[in-house]
């Protein structure tokens, strides 16, 4: 075989360098899901957590085209309760603090979604 | 080294080239239930209009009260010069009804001063124009502005021949007393236009517009498709002029003279 040692070395780094993300990922300490301050004097989301947690970017979404452009701001959940659809007055009542709730997961996250670039935190601008 | 989601990104670039890129599993959303409606407090109608009686609202000070209003409880900043923000302003006779004016006209009514607002034409040009349909017109007539869509390209402005829009060359914030905001309504960002909304959130909750309500019964809304409603009323029985009828755009703004 010609030139087999730089095949087989190449092969060798190619595949390293394909795996080194699990690798690294594997050998490193694990992801810890942050540690959200919960709003003290509500138990229940506006649905389940586990359907915020992976949806209240969809939801939020569908709220601001359903409130700003349809002119519908009245969301009946899955279990048939009414709340008022907005970012502001509803969401942040219960969760009162942005940086001890939504920044949490956005930073671990890398994700700066720009909600508060017109919307008000409750913490209020500085 | 910190397991981030950031370094694992930098490592999968290294290694993406020997990797052909799955198919993204796209998130279900709402899950098909369309769980919306109107507000059960909300006010409806075919067509809002307005109706200004500048016989009683006719003076500078009057009127900056009314726009300190409305400015306030939608977080307009305050500029002073060309990078002005209004929603709610004043203007002369002649800057307010170019097309109407005549030499001889009663002096009381030249030397008047005028609210001016988005009129929410029934033909807005601002609509036509806009390529992303940020500005759209509701089917209530309201000419509406969704702030997380505009782009900032200001065709909107160049549009409207009332110069009812205002452009963000700056971060707004900046220019907002922010110990005396109204945490209820965002602010808007920089490089968006903006211009009244006739209220839509009062509007939502059954209020009448703010600068409408804090007028002193100088101003009138409703509905114009209503014979009945309030504005018919008062546009049957008073004389009232719109503002450059020859731009054919229709305002939903009346002035009794
Ligand atoms: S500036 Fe915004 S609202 Fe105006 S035309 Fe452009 S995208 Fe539309
Ligand atoms: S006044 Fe100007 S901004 Fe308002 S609807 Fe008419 S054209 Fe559009
Ligand atoms: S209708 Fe509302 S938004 Fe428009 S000028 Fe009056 S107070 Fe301001």
């Amino acid at each position: 075989m010609y030139n087999g040692f730089a095949i087989v070395a190449g092969l060798v780094i190619f595949f390293a360098m394909l795996t080194a993300p699990f690798a690294l990922g594997t050998m490193t300490k694990q992801y810890k899901e942050p540690e959200l301050k919960l709003p003290v004097n509500e138990k229940e989301c506006i649905e389940s957590t586990e359907y915020m947690r992976t949806n209240h970017m969809q939801l939020l979404n569908e709220w601001r085209d359903w409130a700003l452009r349809d002119g519908k701001r009245t969301y009946t959940n899955h279990a048939g309760k009414e709340f008022s659809i907005s970012l502001q007055n509803t969401c942040m009542k219960c969760h009162v603090s942005k940086a001890d709730f939504c920044d949490k997961c956005h930073n671990d996250a890398g994700v700066s979604p720009y909600c508060w670039d017109c919307h008000v935190q409750p913490e209020g601008l500085k | 080294m910190k397991n981030s989601r950031r370094t694992f990104i930098k490592l999968a670039g290294i290694a993406a080239a020997g990797l052909a890129v799955a198919p993204k599993k796209v998130l279900a959303s709402g899950g098909g239930h369309a769980p919306v409606k109107v507000n059960a407090t909300a006010s409806h109608a075919k067509h809002w209009a307005m109706v200004v009686d500048t016989t009683k609202l006719h003076t500078a000070e009057a009127i900056d009260e009314l726009a300190k209003v409305c400015h306030h409880i939608h977080n307009v900043p305050s500029i002073e010069g060309k990078k002005e923000v209004k929603w709610l302003w004043h203007d002369s006779y002649g800057h307010s009804f170019p097309e109407q004016e005549n030499p001889h006209l009663a002096e009381e009514v030249h030397e008047r001063v005028f609210p001016l607002l988005c009129n929410h034409c029934e033909n807005p040009p601002c609509v036509r124009v806009c390529p992303t349909k940020a500005t759209f017109q509701r089917p209530d007539g309201i000419v509406a502005m969704d702030y997380h869509r505009c782009i900032g390209c200001r065709y909107c402005m160049a549009g409207c021949p009332y110069g009812s829009r205002s452009f963000n060359w700056g971060d707004p914030r900046l220019n907002l007393d922010l110990a005396n905001l109204n945490p209820e309504f965002p602010t808007r960002m920089r490089g968006v236009v903006e211009k009244c909304n006739f209220c839509v959130e009062r509007l939502a909750v059954g209020k009448k517009p703010a600068c409408v309500e804090a007028s002193n019964g100088a101003m009138f809304f409703g509905d114009l498709k209503d014979p009945d409603s309030e504005v018919r009323k008062v546009l049957r029985e008073k004389f009232t002029i719109r503002r450059k009828p020859s731009a054919g755009t229709e305002p939903s703004v009346y002035y009794i003279i």
